[in-house]
């Protein structure tokens, strides 16, 4: 018996420290994340359509939001060929805003995004608030008597969102909207429903559930078109404010290694964005397609987080 | 009489030969996982995901597998909480405080069941009671705003002197402590980070893991260097186990309340097992005749706790499941699994997936059962893991101590912040300092400034917000009782003799 139970326990220690094979994808957060999620999804399918050899190893390295990740790769394995990180609007936000220890967005190779959740603004379903136009009059009137609650803190890209929507409304202080970061969207929404803030802000997958048990009134969905699915979920561009936040997924590489390797993760990337396994990955997580790739996606990536250092200062959060 | 015929549905899914061999499994894993200081349920749990993809298991096995290895890891921290006075998982650490001395006191064997037994009395009620309650206490979680959460923190640090048994000063300096180490990391409300220096590491904040393996296994390894081996916690001589059927009758009340606790504080997302456990505890404490008695050796101060963090294992499944609101670090993983397999947890969730809900269910009860036979009679073999020779377990925990660690994030900079965690733990010894208070500070810390942040946003300002509702005032009148209660009725009862110097907790 004891020898089956030390057995067990060493089976369960060697388990966890497997040596890296052949494509490695690191996930810059615990089991389970959005990170996660693109990693395992991702590198399910490129063995499946046998772009790599072997499984894709997946190996998880949290810490400051991606930034342990960020600075492992810059620094220790800028040249590694077979290496892809998961990443999202989350990353850019953070490297926008220095926080990464002073890392930059031109550390490494961006390779793309394969698809986007895109962001949308809910409110409680017996809210007098009908319409992206009533809540933006509502503070324009008196900013105090909203508050948002989102699932990513001050300055997360939930936060992002609302400025980004009001700001283009025409709201003119963004110090004084109030937002009340929570940890992670279900979390918002438990607040928006019990009525201790006004709306809240998230992605759409985090909120399918609760628009179908009618908990919530979505009142903008913050992309290009209507989500399928969610048809009666008008755009802010229907309403006049021409604001798309989506929350993209998608990886990049290091920086060093050769023009050849980074087109074939490219390539790679395009194949599994067109594959029908990916189809239905999107389909059954409420993402929506969002397949920018290559030097396209290089410079979506700087946009974004010159868009985003904007925001930043006004706010106050970068100097 | 829907309760039943869904249960059957459950049961029937979850009780085919391979599933309840899967079950075996995980219970047997996670006992050992919760054992071994470090490894707890939330690592436990994650730890096994990547490896029930890989051997291909559906949902509901996978679900099958995970939870027993949850419910056996709840079970599991009590073993060398009693026996090493090492909690091998945050919410195990109120057990630490009775359930050692009884060890000490010859009665291992007597806490082993006890705590057994309450904590199946605990997961079982709980389970019952996400059975039955899940979608009324749904809504529970919608009275719950920030001043809510902030006056419940505020009870649980009220009470929290009491629990140092000689000197209030010192467990409120070692609470002080462990807010202190909760400021470090990102600011939630300003988007700032905190006392990090500059290191990408501290960003996140200092995971109350490594302080607990820190503080108390490194902690006792320094110990046993110092004093090479004598009076140390490793090597507690275990009898002839049998079941003390007297000491069961005695502590059924305080499971009983234990599990009631628990199950509310499961029930409030972002409480969480650890606070189930110390309230459960708390509670007990207070309602005793017999206070002095509490801290050393107590049998039920060992139950009210085993009782209070398994039902808030239990309870904490019902905001997951019905809001997607994770209670705990371990239903976190779970609702990462369930993401995965693409079940999202939500309102809808009971009624759209029942058979995953009531397969969940069934499965929690086998588990259940199979931890409550696994833990009585065979106590023996997982207690044998932790009685080798003290030469062959002190490297031993060490290495599990630093691998364990290393799991969580993979970066050796944890595994250095567990060792300053350590000598920060053997100061505190050598000054006789409590150290379960450092890590409630830890704990409940960084949750009770968020929310305190946050009623100041929602309220501009203003500090009566936090006394607006009526759930808030009654929980603030329990913290203000809790507090000052204690000093009056010492007045009115007799002056107490001074808490005679333990031999059991102070001979260092």
């Amino acid at each position: 018996m004891k020898i089956i139970v030390r057995g067990a326990a060493l089976a369960l220690l060697t388990s966890v420290a497997l040596p890296a094979s052949a494509a490695e994808c690191i996930a810059p957060a615990n089991p389970g994340g959005g990170w996660d999620f693109t990693c395992r999804q991702i590198g399910r399918i490129m063995t499946e359509l046998e772009l790599v050899p072997n499984m894709v190893q997946v190996t998880n390295l949290a810490g400051a939001g991606g930034g342990v990740a960020y600075a492992q790769v810059v620094s220790k394995r800028s040249d590694d060929p077979e290496l892809f990180v998961a990443a999202s609007s989350a990353t850019t936000t953070r490297l926008a805003q220095d926080a990464f220890a002073g890392a930059t967005a031109d550390q490494v190779r961006w390779v793309g995004s394969i698809g986007g959740d895109p962001g949308v603004i809910v409110v409680a379903k017996d809210s007098p608030i009908q319409g992206l136009n009533d809540l933006v009059e509502a503070v324009k009137a008196d900013p105090g008597s909203v508050a948002f609650a989102g699932g990513s803190a001050v300055g997360g890209f939930d936060h992002l969102k609302v400025l980004m929507l009001l700001g283009d409304a025409g709201v003119e202080d963004m110090r004084k909207i109030k937002y009340i970061g929570m940890d992670g969207g279900a979390d918002a929404i438990t607040q928006t429903v019990g009525g201790f803030a006004q709306a809240m802000t998230g992605d759409m997958s985090e909120i399918t559930g609760f628009i179908r048990s009618g908990d919530v009134r979505p009142i903008a969905v913050l992309s290009e078109e209507r989500v399928a699915g969610f048809d009666d979920v008008p755009t802010a561009k229907e309403q006049g404010v021409d604001t798309v936040a989506m929350n993209w997924r998608g990886i990049y590489v290091p920086k060093d290694i050769s023009d050849e390797d980074y087109q074939r993760w490219v390539d790679h990337l395009t194949a599994v964005g067109q594959s029908e396994q990916w189809q239905t990955v999107m389909a059954e997580n409420g993402l929506e397609p969002y397949l920018v790739t290559g030097a396209e996606f290089q410079s979506f990536v700087d946009e974004n987080i010159a868009e985003i250092q904007e925001l930043s200062r006004e706010i106050g959060l970068l100097k | 009489m829907d309760i039943l015929s869904n249960l059957a549905m459950g049961l029937s899914i979850a009780l085919s030969p391979y599933t309840l061999v899967l079950a075996i499994v995980g219970c047997f894993v996670g006992t050992i996982i919760g054992a071994l200081p470090g490894l707890g349920p939330s690592n436990g749990v994650a730890l096994l995901i990547p490896i029930s993809f890989s051997l291909g298991l559906d949902a509901i096995s996978a679900l099958v597998l995970l939870t027993s290895v949850y419910y056996g890891a709840m079970y599991g921290g009590r073993i060398s909480s009693i026996l090493l006075n090492i909690p091998g998982d945050e919410p195990a650490m109120m057990t630490t405080l009775d359930g050692y001395p009884m060890a000490r006191q010859g009665m291992a064997g007597e806490a082993l069941v006890v705590s057994g037994v309450a904590s199946f009395v605990g997961a079982f009620l709980a389970t019952v009671g996400l059975m039955v309650f899940a979608p009324y206490l749904a809504r529970v979680a919608y009275q719950f705003g920030p001043a809510e959460y902030f006056a419940l923190y505020m009870l649980a640090f009220c009470t929290l002197g009491g629990i140092g048994s000689s000197n209030q000063a010192k467990a409120a300096l070692a609470a002080a402590i462990g807010l202190a180490i909760a400021m470090i990391g990102l600011d939630k409300t300003t988007g700032m980070p905190r006392f990090t220096f500059g290191e990408l590491h501290l960003m996140d904040g200092v995971d109350f893991l490594v302080a607990i393996v820190g503080l108390f296994a490194v902690a006792e390894i320094f110990h046993f260097i110092e004093s090479h081996g004598r009076d140390s916690a490793i090597g507690v001589k275990l009898g002839k186990i049998l079941v003390p059927w007297k000491m069961l009758r005695q502590t059924s009340g305080a499971m009983l309340r234990g599990s009631g606790i628990g199950f509310i504080a499961g029930v409030l997302p972002g409480a969480g097992a650890s606070l189930g456990s110390f309230l459960a505890y708390m509670g007990e404490k207070s309602a005793a005749s017999d206070k002095d008695s509490f801290g050393r050796g107590n049998p039920r101060g060992v139950a009210a706790p085993e009782a209070g963090n398994n039902a808030a294992a239990g309870g904490a499944l019902v905001p997951m499941l019905t809001l997607g609101v994770p209670g705990s670090g371990t239903t976190a993983v779970l609702l990462a699994l369930l993401l995965t397999l693409n079940i999202t947890p939500g309102p809808l969730l009971f009624t759209e997936r029942p058979e995953v809900v009531w397969s969940l269910i069934a499965s929690l009860l086998v588990a259940n059962v199979v931890l409550l036979l696994m833990n009585v009679p065979m106590v023996k073999v997982f207690v044998k893991i932790l009685s080798v020779p003290a030469w062959v377990l002190l490297p031993g925990v060490t290495m599990i101590a630093f691998v364990g660690i290393y799991s969580l994030t993979g970066s050796s900079f944890d595994m250095l912040m567990m060792v300053g965690f350590g000598v920060l733990g053997y100061v505190m010894r050598k000054l006789d300092i409590p150290t379960v208070p450092v890590i409630l500070g830890i704990l409940l810390g960084n949750s009770m400034e968020d929310n305190l942040r946050r009623a100041m946003v929602l309220s501009d300002g203003d500090w009566t917000y936090l006394f607006s509702s009526p759930i808030a005032l009654g929980l603030w009148i329990a913290a203000i009782m809790g507090f000052v209660a204690p000093i009056f009725l010492r007045r009115f009862l007799k002056k107490p003799p001074l808490p005679a110097t333990d031999p059991t907790l102070n001979e260092d």
